[in-house]
């Protein structure tokens, strides 16, 4: 008989599984840093180091974390729906043109929380609409949404720079962005929150964005799993055919859930746009939309799963900086190397070791119900 | 300059630039028509520029460098079968996986062993492959109209650049009329019927990759080895997207895939040509839309206003035998 059938029970697939796929992934990392005649096990204690070991780089983290959480929560929507939604990167990127436009016409008028609501809305209808033609493209013509969605990250990344060098750019001024923002439309730091636990902030820009992030955790889970939206998705991520035989309008959903992830993806611009520079940059997703889907990945496309999944980048991004410092040898793209390596095989290998665990699950529960039998007679 | 000659100048760079394009995109079409999704040609030519570049470096042999380059593409597309042939796992989330680790693992070898950031040591000029001045292209020169023609476009392109106009007719010849071609294509469409004949599925796909590799490899190659002399950090830079665009483009056909190739290298050396200058009554182009226009009319065409881009009905979907 096949493995492939074999029903694992809950904390298997989801917990046991997983982690031994990330186990695996850290032990290649590992042996790439040792091929390149470095100490794995050194270079882990400054990776940790330095995203944990003082209270800004635990801010930087956490900062990071706030963006991932976002492009991770994007990936798995799109993903409960069977889309795997890979422009999450422009996505963002043309979101923050929405985050942006708001604090450019609301912060000479209005302190930072009646900013903050229009943002919200303003970078989630701009990546929502980044993110509508693929969808529509998906629904009504059949295109493959990974394919669109590529292309759309190459044209909104044009689009942005052209608006950035030739609109949006302070005339007189050489680098392409917008002015900067003034306090009514930056999003404050969470020092406060810090110094609860006795952390001083420092210059890391923690912000009020990592809050809209949990807000957002909440209602994904609400979406997906309380609402009959959220189980048509699902209905449809696991099986079209069934979906559309039972009812659950295709074009609709499909364009629906993508609008959501789009949206999802744009509000992480809040983060890197109006928590941290106050201004719109170029290239300020900065593969964020990618990590999304390695932090999807890994959280099994359930929110509590990708805030753990998003704090682990937080922590290769920020300890990445440290490390490369410490050891000049390693340089800062080896977070895209474990990243890399992350997504291989939590995401593309996650069967592997299938066959295995259910051969190891089988002897055991095997065994339990022989001696179950013995102590009945 | 008159215009005959800017136009020639700009069909030698065309030519250029489609290259590594038409390397990659026949590439895409052997894994594409086999149907397992090719999302990672962007790491593999990364990977395959690296490892010729390296190479070519440490043996000064080009040819030497080109085989590191085909070998380390062939061993990627080996990644990507055992996890989306042999373990079934998600073809597009194997590709995206394998395109960072090439993104990471240039960088941070090149910096552990070469510490210039990134980049690769200057290959010597000997371990390039340096053009080839066709005979008589001299002579030829001041000859009207296709003088130009015959000594800026015809010659004076490196080996791989004839090997690549090669390929075309040759990957037709493999898909159209060989046997290995004809059960490729059936595996693309509908892989229990050839499974049904006796035939391995999963040892054809893994044929398909392993061709692809191949195929990769020389544009990996001809970006490090032939185009420039080193490698540079992130240097496909979003080539291995355009050439997949090519290849839906083409409607994953090889003789079109050639000719959306050179569109889109066209329109590469187009933005370059024009980088400011003034059109008359629009003015400056802005060089972002050139960039943009190959994703553009690619999604155009999946839109289907420009006839319809039919996939391979299989393509995506991993095979399993009943159980």
């Amino acid at each position: 008989m096949s493995t492939a059938s074999v029903p694992l029970p809950g904390w298997i697939s989801y917990g046991v599984i997983p982690l031994i796929n990330l186990v695996i992934a850290f032990f290649f990392s590992g042996l790439v840093v040792w091929l390149i005649g470095e100490n794995p096990f050194e270079a882990l204690k400054y990776l940790i180091d330095g995203a944990l070991g003082r209270g800004d780089a635990i801010g930087f983290t956490l900062f990071y974390a706030t963006s991932f959480i976002f492009t991770g929560l994007s990936v798995a929507v799109a993903f409960h729906a069977g889309l795997f939604n890979i422009g999450a990167e422009g996505q963002a990127y043309v979101g923050g043109l929405g985050a942006a436009l708001v604090a450019l016409a609301l912060d000479r008028y209005v302190p930072w929380y009646v900013t903050m609501p229009f943002a919200v809305i303003g970078a989630a209808v701009f990546g929502a609409a980044w993110a509508f033609i693929p969808a529509w493209l998906q629904a009504k013509r059949g295109s493959h949404i990974v394919i669109t969605t590529i292309m759309f990250n190459f044209i909104g990344a044009a689009l942005m720079v052209y608006l950035l060098v030739h609109v949006l750019i302070v005339p007189g001024k050489m680098a392409p962005e917008t002015r900067t923002f003034l306090p009514g439309g930056q999003l404050p730091k969470l020092d406060w929150l810090m110094a609860i636990f006795g952390l001083k902030l420092g210059p890391a820009p923690f912000n009020v964005s990592f809050i809209i992030a949990l807000v957002m955790c909440f209602l994904v889970w609400l979406l997906i799993w309380r609402t009959r939206f959220g189980y048509e998705m699902r209905t449809l991520g696991i099986s079209p055919s069934a979906a559309v035989y039972a009812g659950i309008p295709y074009v609709r959903t499909v364009i629906i859930a993508m609008l959501i992830s789009g949206g999802l993806a744009g509000m992480m611009s809040l983060n890197a746009v109006m928590g941290a520079s106050a201004r719109l940059q170029v290239e300020f997703v900065g593969g964020a939309g990618f990590v999304g889907i390695a932090v999807s990945l890994m959280g099994r496309s359930h929110p509590v799963g990708i805030i753990l999944a998003a704090l682990l980048f937080g922590i290769l991004y920020q300890g990445g900086g440290d490390l490369s410092f410490e050891m000049p040898n390693i340089t800062r793209d080896m977070i895209v190397v474990i990243q890399g390596l992350v997504i291989l095989f939590a995401g593309a290998l996650e069967y592997m070791l299938r066959p295995v665990m259910v051969r190891i699950y089988q002897q055991f529960a095997g065994r339990k119900s022989a001696s179950q039998k013995l102590a009945g007679t | 300059m008159d215009n005959y000659e800017i136009f020639v100048s700009m069909l030698g760079s065309t030519v250029r630039l489609s290259i590594p394009l038409i390397f990659t995109a026949l590439a895409g079409l052997f894994s594409e028509r086999a149907g397992i999704f090719d999302i990672g040609l962007e790491g593999k030519m990364l990977a395959s520029a690296f490892a010729a570049a390296c190479v070519a470096y440490a043996t000064g042999n080009a040819w030497l460098g080109l085989l590191a380059g085909i070998g380390i593409s062939i061993l990627f597309g080996l990644i990507h079968g055992f996890a989306s042939i042999t373990n079934r796992g998600n073809q597009i989330v194997s590709g995206v996986a394998l395109n960072f680790v090439a993104a990471g693992l240039t960088v941070v070898l090149g910096q552990a062993w070469f510490s210039q950031g990134g980049r690769t040591p200057q290959v010597p000029n000997g371990a390039r492959f340096d053009p080839i001045i066709l005979p008589g292209a001299e002579a030829m020169r001041h000859v009207p109209i296709i003088g130009p023609l015959y000594s800026q476009v015809i010659s004076g392109n490196n080996i791989l650049t004839y090997i690549a106009f090669l390929m075309v007719p040759l990957s037709w010849w493999v898909l159209y009329r060989t046997r290995f071609g004809l059960r490729l294509r059936a595996v693309g469409e509908n892989p229990g019927a050839v499974d049904t004949a006796g035939i391995s599925v999963t040892w054809l796909r893994y044929r398909a990759l392993i061709v692809a590799g191949f195929l990769c490899g020389f544009s990996g190659a001809y970006l490090a080895i032939a185009q420039s002399a080193a490698f540079i950090n992130n240097m496909s830079a979003g080539k291995g997207y355009i050439a997949l665009a090519a290849l839906i483009f083409a409607k994953w056909k090889p003789v079109p895939v050639m000719f959306a190739c050179l569109l889109f290298g066209f329109l590469d050396a187009f933005a370059n040509f024009m980088q400011g200058k003034q059109l008359p009554l629009v003015g400056e182009v802005p060089v972002q839309i050139f960039q943009a226009l190959p994703y553009i009319l690619t999604c155009v065409l999946l839109a289907g206003f420009i006839g319809v881009a039919r996939p391979p009905k299989a393509g995506g979907v991993p095979y399993t035998k009943e159980r």
